[in-house]
């Protein structure tokens, strides 16, 4: 299963894919996320915060 | 019992422990903390225990205090956060149990705060009180380059830029080290190397393995325990006195550290947590 990066339209396959997982796109390199697995439907992932990190 | 993994995003990290737990034949329920609201004294989440992989900071404190006032087991708890997560509160913890960290101060407007970086001296460190990943870190080289930045972050900064944390810059051979404490052990380290001054692995930081020497681990036990950690990453330089404690994360990141160090550092974080979980 497949769907269109939301940034350059590139193919990503869902290859064991997660609700809410990052995933960078192969082509551009945009961090994107998960937001429905079927369909797998991709959005541009949250932009980093301040407070994020470990 | 419910076991519970709390997160806002899923990364490599939060991959490898959903798949310890798979292979540890531990049964996880994942939960959205965006997706949480609850009364206070109520249960947010229905688990037993939670361990905390969320991503910001601020998210992960109010959710674990929810949490712990319900009755729920925590992993790390919400003090631990609110140590970890301030740079200041941090050194404070180190001071007070005696461990060796850089010389730091703090500065509460941008005048108290050049008067203090031209004590402590240059070159030095200014850092944000909260932030990671080697962010809005800047080597203070001068009087010129202080100017700049304090009011850079007077003007463009949020009200935690108005505590000014400035620390001693601590010439490093090349790498700083990182070590992994689960429990009553540093169960294993790395070496960050970067040509850079910042050695972040988010930054570019080369991972290597580092022995864990008696040394090391009682200094990182130590550690541990000034900031009332279970599960925590210790960044940690080496200087002509000796080890000296840079920094604390309470959400330990490791996808960089398990192949060098050949440590499986997420299913010993989850045989940890579900351990103490069932005490």
């Amino acid at each position: 299963m497949t769907q269109d990066c939301p940034v350059c339209g590139a193919d990503i396959t869902n290859n064991g894919l997660m609700m809410n997982e990052l995933v960078p796109c192969p082509e551009c390199g945009s961090d994107l996320e998960v937001i429905e697995l079927t369909p797998l439907k991709l959005d541009k992932a949250p932009e980093e915060k301040e407070d994020w990190g470990e | 019992m419910e076991l519970a993994l709390a997160y806002s995003v899923i990364r490599l990290d939060e991959k490898m422990l959903i798949e310890a737990a798979r292979r540890l034949d531990v049964k996880l329920t994942l939960v959205r903390m965006e997706d949480v609201s609850a009364q206070a004294g109520e249960r947010p989440i229905e688990a037993d225990a939670v361990l905390d992989r969320g991503i910001s900071q601020f998210r992960s404190f109010y959710f674990l205090k929810l949490a712990e006032d319900a009755g729920i087991f925590t992993m790390n708890p919400s003090e631990v956060v609110r140590v970890c997560g301030d740079k200041f509160l941090t050194t404070s913890a180190m001071i007070r149990n005696g461990i060796p960290t850089p010389r730091t101060s703090m500065a509460l407007s941008p005048p108290s705060a050049l008067e203090e970086i031209e004590r402590l001296g240059y070159p030095c460190v200014i850092k944000p009180v909260v932030g990671s990943w080697g962010r809005l870190l800047a080597k203070v080289n001068d009087r010129e380059a202080a100017e700049a930045i304090l009011e850079h972050k007077d003007v463009l900064g949020g009200y935690p830029h108005s505590a000014i944390y400035i620390q001693e810059y601590v010439e490093k051979p090349g790498r700083d080290i990182r070590t992994f404490v689960v429990g009553d052990e540093t169960i294993c380290a790395i070496y960050r190397t970067s040509e850079h001054w910042i050695t972040n692995t988010a930054r570019g930081g080369k991972a290597t393995v580092c022995p864990v020497t008696p040394e090391l681990n009682e200094l990182c036990l130590r550690t541990a325990k000034a900031v009332g950690g279970d599960l925590v990453a210790i960044d940690l330089f080496e200087t002509g006195n000796g080890l000296s404690v840079n920094e604390v994360n309470h959400t330990m990141e490791f996808k960089n550290s398990v192949q060098p160090t050949g440590v499986d550092i997420p299913g010993r974080i989850i045989s940890h947590f579900v351990e103490k979980a069932r005490c």
